[in-house]
């Protein structure tokens, strides 16, 4: 904890790209997603990104070393929906334990490796946890608004599970991201917390929120003041948003947040918003000057990519992050 | 990693609500709670859900900050029916902006309820009752599920029910929370009983009083927590008269939160303004709630009877108000949000106003300033406000046709402007807003209304769109303050280049000035009443909006520096640091124009008349006290008349004062070669490029934001060592001979009035004459502005190329400038005019000062400077420290 708070304190943070426009490039087939250990399963597993930790873990690892080496100071792992509810589509729920743990403990391989090579830029990783394909104070059927197709404890216990794997693998914090229902990562925050008292340990968490348009608002209706509120009750490392808009689209959210909020900062736009064809097309070049409005502003301690970033995104923005100094904590507002 | 930094009460629904030492009390809605309302029972057990939230709604428009669940019904099951309505209202937008308050004594329906909420609850309630251990485990719940909590004054042996049982289990209930579970103080809420009064029971006499004592202790004792009541309870035992409870009700509410109370449930219904509670009964109230006399009970229970005996006679009584006269009975309709005659109110008092559009700006106004006062003082509270907004509303649409009809024909049909008007971010109210859009309407604005709570990036966006020429922005509540701080900001990195205006009652000039105005480099100004609104974007709008502008600016910039001087910590910067950040002036590309006429030239016994057209009126009528702009003054609604008058006799001396030649004008002025040296001199130099004398000048030192210069004067003025011949003018002019002899001639004949109108005319002469000269010096003898062609006004208002400030004045303190001017100019040889020996000028109608003609030179305030400057300062004079500190003492800051 105390490791990266001093890396807060000295500069600002990059945080790696997106995971699933790298995994396509490998162009992988079923087979390949299956692996040696899931060969004869009843059902398709292509498109299960989050088990090539288990069945393609060189994949991942490379993708990991190519957003290391062009300067992320940290990486998530691969497990954005290594959940039992997000398994459950693919009716790998027994698997959850396995994949968080691999996935954390590749993850922390190959950051271990490059700190091993620099010891003054240590490379942390963030155990990444999604949002779910559920929500929970949100009703999928429009004719019954009281009805949820998930609660909060099921939630909870869902997460709680992967967040003990990701603790046992070895991750260095929690990133609790792509939040477009607050209640649901209330829920997440919840089971932390009792996974914290349970181990008797103490973790860096991240969370970032998800605005997904222009009305300023979550998902859920909340804005960005209310959704910090929110989330607020627990001792967090920092609070930004990912996901959904660009960085010049997210830029005001992240601004309101930064003066609002005591905790550091983050933020992970995506590249630019999707084209016709649903690519993200934004150049690395356009987003590093983007971003660089952020720093200027000093809106930010952590930033990184979300969908569409590739590692020479990641190198761009990691080359503007180095001539700024990091956003100092507002010890004022909250 | 803390949590909290700025320790205040943040809740949530979907939109944020945070209770500041500066919040006015927060309301919280009762209505759907069934053990509260028998009608939300019903419709719970009916199952009628969509009604149910029609009450909530209702609820949240009547002013309710957060809304009270509560399903503790024997009959119901309370978890299912927390759930299920809980989960409704989130899918209600207008519902769910505001927090929730679960209510229930049973924590697993609490639990559930907080399982289904995304924002920051309040949970209600959790107490010492069933033991430390479970409170314990409960509070740590709360904390985690990320909720504020209500906490009851109860423990094992019962209801806290007197001042010390009270304070000794908050203070209980405080420790535990805060020091083994760790949870935030701002987010503890103490409930400390409110039990009813006047029982006619001994032991209930202090049941109020107890009250207030404890809010007030735990104010004062326990950090940050606030507190809460049911307030309605107070009034219990004077159920079935409604008159005496809603008298309880409102006192105890007042009293309670002049003791610290913070929020609480409130039936607004069921309360009266407390200012217009009847006297002799009010203080039957006050008599029981403060315990002042043994039959206080007694007597307040035979004076309820009187009222309940007059319940039937009560339409009359009610209505008695009808037959006050008109301004009173709309102020009543709107204090007492009573729509039933406001219509007919309105149409009479336009019956008898010219325009339409004055009864919104007298009648209305007036007493919507009553509901503010009010409102500010604790009086009345939001719900009521909002029952007046709406009558206000009401009124206002009913005139709108009628100010279409009225509006200026001779107008042009298409708009003379656009303003975009929004309630910023974080805050609803919007009758100021409202009045002023309406007012711009009429005098044929195009408004865009953005509404209330808009974000700035929205109104960045929606201004662009609309390509609107100015941004209104309104707020009532505190936080506002700061929004609009951050709105200029945002303009300011937006590279807009519209003015913006501050309205709304918690706005002050203070605060744009010192706040707002900074942060944006064009103009801001505070419009604090809708009737200014029309003149002030009249004048910004206008295409000579130039001037306009930048007297606000001076205006602002010198109100800024007397404010900012009268805070004590202030940051300097050392002279070093200033001079670093000096103003560069591009010397390169800079046009530099050589004078035509270089050396001193003398103007004797020049003709008064032709400074007629150069006056400025508006501190003429400032040295009577008359507040307001030459010409508007004139007609102005409250000093109009006298404006006139005065005119017209200030017009008549002037014209004995022409024609009698009573007063002479003479002026002397230089212009000379001059280059800046080591940072703040100016070297002026004989033709032959020879030091023949050198101006100082002073530097500013207050620490400024990064990118504003320190200004010295000498920045105006090419550096030696760029290598260009520069040059600069100073001058001394008077009107003042003569003066003397005119006042004496009014003051022997005991006619002070005249004897002060020559003074002030002579001085505004000398100003004319300063400025007149000083046109000469641009257009002819300097010749840098040959083209110049500015009608009298704007010339008044400075809307022109270089400065002449003055010697003693905000740009320049130091009077001893004023010797070495006299020494150039050979002041007193040439035309007769004095130094005395504190360096003031003879004749006192005089005005000496500098030329700068760079287009760039502009005026500033030098504000306080630092011993570096002074010490620096007295060498460069080659006079004693001591001397120095004499001169620049009002100019020094204190260490």
């Amino acid at each position: 904890m105390k490791n990266i708070i001093q890396e807060l304190e000295k500069r600002i943070l990059v945080l790696d790209g997106a995971m699933g426009t790298m995994i396509q490039q490998y162009k992988l087939s079923e087979e390949d997603f299956r692996g040696d250990r899931y060969k004869d399963f009843h059902t398709s597993l292509k498109g299960n990104n989050d088990l090539l930790s288990i069945t393609q873990p060189e994949v991942i690892k490379n993708i990991h070393r190519k957003f290391l080496e062009v300067g992320a100071d940290i990486i998530e792992t691969n497990t954005f929906s290594s959940t039992t509810i997000g398994m459950a589509d693919y009716e790998l729920e027994e698997a959850v334990y396995d994949l968080n743990y691999q996935s954390a403990k590749i993850a922390k391989e190959v950051a271990d490796e490059f700190t091993k090579k620099d010891p003054e830029k240590p490379r942390f990783v963030a155990g990444s946890i999604g949002p779910t394909n559920r929500t929970a104070s949100m009703s999928p059927d429009v004719n019954d608004p009281a009805f949820r197709a998930i609660t909060f404890d099921e939630l909870r216990v869902a997460y709680k599970q992967q967040v003990e794997a990701l603790i046992d693998g070895g991750v260095d914090l929690l990133l609790v991201e792509t939040i477009f229902d607050t209640l649901n990562a209330k829920a997440a925050l919840f089971a932390i917390e009792e996974v914290k008292e349970e181990k008797n340990i103490d973790i860096p968490i991240m969370v970032s929120g998800t605005i997904t348009d222009a009305s300023g608002r979550t998902l859920s209706g909340q804005t960005v003041e209310a959704f910090l509120i929110s989330i607020s009750h627990i001792p967090i490392l920092s609070v930004g948003f990912n996901c959904a808009l660009g960085a010049d689209q997210l830029k005001p959210y992240v601004s309101r947040l930064s003066r609002e909020t005591s905790f550091y900062t983050s933020a992970h736009p995506n590249a630019g918003l999707p084209n016709a064809f649903g690519e993200y097309d934004q150049s690395p070049e356009d987003m590093k000057l983007l971003i660089e409005g952020y720093l200027k502003d000093n809106l930010v301690n952590i930033i990184g990519g979300c969908c569409g970033t590739n590692p020479d995104h990641i190198k761009a923005i990691a080359e503007v992050a180095k001539k700024y100094q990091p956003r100092k904590l507002n010890v004022e507002a909250c | 990693m803390e949590t909290d930094c700025k320790k205040h009460l943040r809740l949530s629904g979907l939109e944020p609500l945070v209770l500041t030492p500066d919040s006015n009390f927060v309301n919280v809605g009762e209505r759907t709670n069934v053990t509260g309302s028998r009608k939300f029972l019903r419709l719970i057990k009916e199952e009628k859900y969509d009604e149910a939230l029609s009450v909530a709604r209702d609820q949240v428009e009547g002013g309710a900050q957060i809304i009270d669940v509560n399903m503790d019904e024997g009959m119901l099951d309370g978890e299912k029916a927390m759930v299920k309505f809980l989960n409704l209202i989130a899918s209600e937008p207008d519902i769910a902006r505001v927090p929730i308050m679960i209510d229930s004594s049973k924590w697993h329906i609490i639990e559930a309820g907080l399982k289904v909420v995304q924002g920051k609850c309040v949970v209600n309630s959790i107490s010492l009752k069933g033991g430390e251990e479970e409170f314990i485990r409960q509070a740590k719940l709360v904390k985690r599920y990320g909720a504020a909590v209500i906490v009851m004054a109860f423990d094992k042996d019962g209801q806290a029910d007197t001042y010390e049982r009270r304070i000794e289990i908050c203070k209980r209930s405080y420790d535990i929370l805060v020091d083994k579970v760790g949870f935030p103080a701002q987010d503890i809420i103490f409930d400390p009983n409110i039990f009813p009064v006047a029982t006619g029971l001994e032991e209930h006499r202090l049941n109020a009083l107890d009250f207030f004592r404890a809010t007030k202790w735990i104010r004062e004792n326990l950090p940050y927590a606030n507190v809460s009541g049911g307030v309605s309870n107070v009034s219990f035992s004077f159920r079935g008269n409604n008159p005496v409870r809603e008298a309880i009700n409102a006192a105890f509410l007042y009293h309670a939160i002049q003791h610290g109370m913070t929020m609480g449930i409130v039936n607004p219904t069921m309360l009266e303004v407390y200012d217009d509670i009847p006297k002799d009964l009010l203080e039957k109230v006050e008599d029981v709630l403060f315990d002042k006399r043994d039959d206080a009970t007694e007597r307040l229970l035979e004076f309820a009877e009187t009222v309940v005996g007059k319940d039937k006679v009560d339409d009359t009584t009610k209505n008695l108000w009808r037959k006050d006269p008109l301004q009173d009975r709309i102020t009543h309709a709107l204090v007492k949000g009573i729509d039933t005659y406001i219509i007919e109110d309105v149409e009479e008092a336009r019956l008898l106003t010219t325009k339409p559009i004055e009864v919104i700006e007298g009648h209305l106004m007036t007493g919507m300033n009553v509901v503010g006062d009010l409102f500010g003082s604790g009086k009345m509270f939001l719900p009521q406000v909002v029952k007046s907004a709406r009558v206000m509303k009401k009124a206002v649409a009913y005139l709108q046709p009628f100010i279409e009809a009225a509006k200026n024909p001779d107008l042009p049909k298409e708009g003379v402007g656009k303003i975009l008007m929004a309630t910023v971010k974080g805050d609803v109210h919007d009758i100021g807003k409202n009045i002023v859009s309406v007012v711009l309407a009429c005098n044929n604005y195009d408004i865009v209304d953005l509404g209330v709570m808009v974000p700035p990036e929205k109104i960045i966006s929606e201004a662009k769109k609309h390509n609107v020429d100015a941004i209104g922005l309104s707020g009532l509540i505190t936080p506002s303050l700061d929004e609009m701080a951050f709105m200029a900001e945002e303009m300011e990195k937006h590279n807009m280049n519209i003015p913006l205006l501050i309205g709304g009652a918690t706005t002050s000039k203070a605060h744009t000035v010192v706040k707002i105005s900074p942060k944006y480099s064009n103009t801001v100004v505070h419009v604090n009443d809708a009737s200014r609104a029309v003149t002030v974007v009249g004048n910004l709008l206008d295409k000579n909006s130039e001037s306009f502008k930048k007297q606000i600016r001076e205006e602002y910039d010198k109100f800024r520096e007397n404010f900012l001087s009268r805070k004590k910590a202030k940051e300097y910067t050392t002279l070093e640091v200033a001079r670093e950040h000096k103003f560069y002036i591009d010397w390169q590309n800079s046009n530099i124009i050589k004078p035509k006429k270089l050396g001193v030239t003398i103007i004797d016994d020049f003709d008064l008349s032709l400074l007629k057209d150069y006056i400025d009126w508006s501190p003429y009528f400032r040295s009577w006290e008359l507040h307001g702009k030459y010409p508007d003054i004139l007609t102005d609604n409250v000093v109009g008349e006298q404006a006139k008058e005065l005119f017209a006799e200030a017009q008549q001396m002037l014209q004995r004062i022409f024609d009698e030649k009573l007063l002479k004008a003479k002026a002397v002025f230089g212009l000379f070669p001059a280059n800046t040296v080591n940072h703040d001199d100016i070297e002026i130099y004989d033709e032959k490029g020879n030091v023949i004398d050198t101006f100082l000048t002073l530097r500013q030192q207050l620490k400024r934001r990064e990118g504003i210069p320190s200004y010295a004067l000498a920045d105006f003025i090419a550096p030696k060592e760029i290598g260009k011949q520069d040059y600069v003018g100073c001058f001394a002019v008077t009107t003042g001979f003569g003066t003397d002899e005119l006042v004496k001639e009014f003051q022997e004949k005991l006619d002070d009035y005249n004897a002060i109108m020559a003074k002030a005319l002579s001085d505004r002469l000398a100003e004319a004459f300063a400025e007149y000269l000083h046109k000469k010096v641009r257009t002819e003898y300097w010749g840098y502005a040959a083209n110049e062609n500015l009608s009298n006004e704007e010339l008044i208002k400075e809307n022109y190329k270089g400065i002449r400030p003055a010697p003693g004045y905000p740009a320049c303190p130091d009077h001893l400038e004023k010797k070495t001017i006299w020494k150039l100019l050979n002041v007193e040889k040439n035309i007769g005019m004095k130094l005395t020996d504190g360096l003031a000028m003879w004749p006192a109608s005089s005005v000496s000062g500098y030329y700068f003609g760079n287009e760039e030179a502009k005026y500033f305030g030098l504000g306080k400077i630092k011993e570096d400057q002074l010490v620096d300062y007295a060498k460069r004079r080659n006079i004693p420290l001591d001397e120095a500190r004499k001169w620049l003492n009002p100019n020094l800051a204190e260490d």
